[in-house]
């Protein structure tokens, strides 16, 4: 086999020959242009790379990506890349999954992805909506919703994902959107630099079954309002020239908003981010609202093993413990011989 | 309560036989399979050919004393081939009288009954649902009653270790052993130094266990109750080292061998499911044997699980009973179209549903084969004996690489527990299974060019610089592996699959005709756990000069490729089944031959007599 080289790697390295079929104007393909941007800067050889995706639009995903991929069937791609994981740790698996594909048919095996802990990169393009089967309400959809299976609203209430993530005891959790560019890009490296399950939910406008769904969030003229970017270690402001901030309220355990944040009277009263902690993650996963803003960033990470160092670290352990011979084995407990 | 029989004053006679039938059973909480591992242990000492059946309630502990909670484990030893555990016990301990209304109609007329009186409290008799006292109503009169009060005499026996009451009393069983390897003439030593090894942190329980199996043979021996003893002479295997070894420990032991005759490791994913469960306790033991098992979080991820680690480049196996395959079958449709290696274990059980989860049934032929969406077809393979499981893994483990395909192999709960003795093999000896070592040739790969011979694709696993390539479950083109939905093309990779897996049959052993003549008026052909008890049946007939003969299929699908022209060559064709006609269904419609179905529905393994009355029914129809 050839030595493996990251050099000169380039977005056209990952890029197929496969032209895209989402519609025009789907927030994939803003995904997808981002991803082919990071790919090439993450110093690992493109051949050690797998896309694994289950079912619906962003599942196809890896027929895109220049690198090994798997198109597999509904929900079940977190045990496949398990088991890609688990037979090579050597690679770096990445699952392209949605609101259904992972919280409805596929939800059991997201919460033991991630209370495992499997070095598994997980994109969850969320766009409260079932796109490749035409527009029916998904476990994301707002209660209410109108669809071709809900006429008369949807009447489920709907999952936060990294509320359920960090239920999960995710070691990293993180939101971005398809269009945010550079943000998106630079929450994915950050993704792939952590050794464990990295949950990234990137909210993803569907334009034909549920557009402008994220509109007030990602709208450009109101974006310094309504989202809120969280970096560990920095007191929590937004707004414009970061002039709101949120506090604390210890009566309610909830964060209020703090006008003139920018005021230095203010300024002391604001609650400073802590990423690693699993109570700072689950408040600001839990923000919403009329005027509230939607956190965005790398709500939570944590170090701790993954499932395959922990299998790694038990097969040493092992090494005197066990039978390491196929014969010896056949022999343990009572044997006889027939002349 | 009735007194214990009055002491003869006679010696016993010893008696050489050529094979008996011994059945323990008790209460779920007696220890009543852990006497019959121990009595297996020391049949396969004596050098006696063997076989076993434990007969366990779904329940962990159904409620002391009842029925429900009855617990069995029956052996069948002799000096010559012994092929089932026996239809009929010759001898039958009960340990109180749940365990004696359970089994009682079984027991041989005349036979042997030790019964445990001390169980037989008003109580007891109640929760049996007997009326009235067994051992005074005159019932058992037609066997010969050793009513022996077994609960006082181990706490006598145990005295001098002293032990609490609960504990004295849990020694029943070891001194219900003593006393029946006095009756098949057994040494005591094995089973002394097991009881040492096993309660070693605990003297007080060791010497109790080893004080109860001394006084329970010393009974045998002084009480003069027992007109005989038996003797059952060595068979005659042939040589070689040998162990007792049951299905699943066998399956799992095969597996092992499979992944390392690949140079590959062995990624097991699997979801506790009875019968199979034993598997993957087996398998996480051997981590340092190149195993690594995920215990997955349902049957599906469990199959995801294998999958991509045969994607990966590993043996990815699962192993499940009827239900988690049903589970599964969407996932495995995925490694036929992604053409994958992958090896299904199912251990089948009674259904449908949850069914009878620890009782044995065949019904998962059909399953197996066409339980899928779309046509999908996969390679089935079918274990006969404990000990044969362990080639079946092999065998499977060896067409899932070479041809890039899944395969189901079929056992059975009778399978799974029963136990056989087993020679061990050279594992230099069993077949290489190194394929795919090199990669095919890196300019102009695709992904779906075939091997002409095998029609398999190339095993290139992530990782393999040059060779990035991406598939899923959408068809495919039938050499560059992209998306498809070209009518021709899929039609092409649909008769491709098929192809693929019908070219198997020419790297198959023929079909041969196992005992009986190679024509005739009558063949019996079976597929599973029923080889001991046709092989048996088939063989008592031939010894009494009736003319018939047994085939049995280890391969199902597809059929080796004499099968057809071997059934013309039988005037008739009877097929045995535990389930409604399955195999007779593929054989009518496959080869166009007239098949007579047997089939059974109790959740029990056929007896050797049933198969015999069937086989002497169809000569004289």
């Amino acid at each position: 086999m050839d030595a493996p080289t990251t050099a000169q790697l380039t977005k056209k390295d990952f890029t197929t020959n496969q032209e895209p079929r989402w519609c025009p104007g789907c927030g994939d393909y803003a995904v997808l242009n981002t991803v082919r941007k990071v790919l090439p800067e993450l110093g690992i050889p493109k051949e050690n790379f797998v896309w694994v995706s289950g079912i619906g639009c962003s599942s196809r995903f890896p027929y895109y990506v220049e690198t090994f991929g798997l198109h597999t069937i509904h929900g079940r791609a977190l045990p496949i890349a398990t088991g890609i994981r688990v037979a090579n740790p050597q690679l770096s698996v990445w699952v392209a999954t949605g609101d259904g594909d992972a919280l409805s048919i596929g939800g059991n095996h997201l919460m033991h992805c991630l209370r495992r802990n499997v070095d598994i990169k997980v994109l969850l393009f969320n766009n409260r909506i079932y796109g490749l089967t035409k527009g029916q309400y998904s476990p994301t959809s707002e209660l209410g919703k109108v669809t071709k299976t809900s006429p008369s609203g949807s009447i489920d209430s709907p999952i936060d994902p990294l509320t359920l993530a960090i239920g999960c005891g995710a070691t990293f959790v993180a939101r971005s959107y398809d269009v945010a560019g550079d943000h998106l890009a630079e929450t994915l490296k950050r993704a792939a630099n952590h050794r464990g399950t990295a949950f990234v939910e990137i909210l993803q406008n569907c334009n034909v079954f549920n557009d402008g769904a994220f509109d007030a969030i990602t709208n450009r003229a109101t974006v310094q309002d309504r989202q809120l970017r969280v970096e560990h270690g920095r007191p929590l402001r937004f707004g414009p020239n970061q002039s709101r901030g949120l506090r604390l309220n210890s009566r309610t355990l909830s964060l209020d908003i703090v006008e003139n944040a920018d005021d230095p009277k203010h300024e002391s009263e604001l609650f400073v981010f802590d990423e690693s902690n699993p109570l700072h993650a689950g408040l600001l996963a839990r923000l919403s609202g009329e005027g509230v803003p939607t956190p965005m960033g790398v709500l939570h990470q944590v170090r701790r093993p993954t499932y395959e160092a922990r299998l790694d670290e038990q097969r040493s352990h092992n090494a005197s413990r066990q039978y390491t011979s196929l014969d010896a084995l056949f022999r343990s407990g009572h044997t006889w011989r027939v002349d | 309560m009735t007194a214990e029989p009055v002491p003869q004053q006679t010696a016993p006679k010893s008696q050489t036989i050529k094979s008996a039938v011994v059945r323990f059973a008790g209460d779920s909480g007696d220890g009543v399979q852990i006497l019959g591992d121990q009595f297996t242990s020391s049949t396969a000492s004596e050098g006696n050919d063997l076989a076993t059946l434990p007969d366990y309630p779904a329940e962990i502990r159904a409620p002391a004393g009842t029925v429900a909670g009855v617990s069995g484990f029956q052996i069948q030893f002799g000096s010559e081939n012994v092929h089932t555990s026996g239809d009929v016990p010759d001898v039958l301990v009960a340990m109180n009288p749940a365990a004696l209304r359970r089994n009682i109609s079984e027991l041989r007329k005349g036979g042997l009954l030790v019964l445990n009186a001390g169980a037989f409290s008003a109580a007891n008799i109640d929760k049996a649902g007997y009326a009235a006292n067994p051992l005074e109503d005159g019932s058992l009169s037609e066997f010969n009653v050793m009513a022996i009060d077994i609960t006082r005499l181990t706490n006598l026996a145990v005295e001098p270790a002293g032990l609490g009451t609960k504990d004295a009393a849990r020694c029943k069983n070891f001194w219900t052993l003593g006393l029946t390897y006095w009756l098949y003439s057994r040494p005591l030593d094995s089973t002394l130094a097991w009881i040492g090894s096993k309660f070693s942190g605990r003297p007080d329980l060791a010497l109790a266990n080893q004080l109860a199996l001394k006084a329970g043979n010393a009974y045998g021996e002084t009480s003069e109750l027992f007109h005989h003893r038996y003797h059952v002479p060595a068979a005659k295997l042939p040589p070689g080292d040998y162990r007792s070894i049951t299905g699943n420990t066998a399956l799992a032991w095969g597996l092992i061998a499979a992944a390392q005759r690949s140079s590959r490791q062995l990624v097991l994913g699997s979801y506790p499911i009875t019968p199979a469960t034993e598997l993957l306790q087996e398998l996480s033991k051997h981590s340092q044997l190149g195993v690594t098992t995920v215990q997955a979080e349902d049957e599906i991820a469990a199959v995801g699980v294998a999958i991509g680690a045969s994607y990966t480049g590993s043996i990815g196996v699962t192993t499940t009973s009827g239900p988690g395959l049903a589970l599964k079958m969407e996932a495995i449709g995925l490694a036929v179209t992604m053409e994958v290696p992958l090896v299904i274990v199912d251990v089948q059980r009674g259904g449908p549903s949850t069914g009878l989860p620890t009782k044995t049934e065949q019904a998962d032929l059909l399953q197996a084969i066409f339980g899928r969406p779309g046509e999908s077809p996969v390679c089935v393979l079918a274990a006969s004996t404990p000990g044969n499981c362990f080639d079946v893994a092999i065998e499977a483990a060896r067409i899932a690489t070479k041809y890039m395909t899944p395969v189901i192999v079929l056992s059975d709960s009778t399978l799974a527990n029963g136990a056989e003795p087993w020679k061990l093999p050279v594992l230099d000896d069993l077949p290489d299974l190194r394929c795919h070592q090199e990669p095919p040739p890196k300019d102009d790969f695709k992904p779906y060019r075939r091997d002409p011979a095998t029609l398999a694709r190339a095993w290139v696993t992530p990782g393999q610089k040059g060779y990035e390539y991406r598939i899923g479950g959408l068809e495919k083109d039938a050499l560059t592996g992209n998306v498809s939905y070209d009518p021709m093309n899929h039609e092409r990779m649909t008769e491709l699959r098929e192809a693929k897996i019908l070219g198997i049959s020419a790297d198959i052993p023929d079909a041969k005709v196992e005992s009986g003549p190679a024509s005739g008026q009558l063949l019996v052909v079976g597929w599973g756990s029923s080889y001991g008890p046709i092989r048996e049946a088939v063989e008592r007939l031939n010894a009494r000069s009736i003319a018939v003969s047994h085939l049995h299929l280890m391969h199902l699908n597809p059929f080796p490729r004499n099968l057809g022209e071997l059934l013309t060559r039988f005037e008739k064709i009877l097929v045995p089944e535990l389930n409604r006609g399955q195999l007779s269904q593929l054989l009518a419609a496959r080869y166009r031959v007239e098949v007579r179905s047997y089939n059974k529905m109790q959740g029990r393994p056929l007896t050797v007599s049933e198969i015999e009355e069937q086989i002497l029914a169809q000569l004289e129809d």
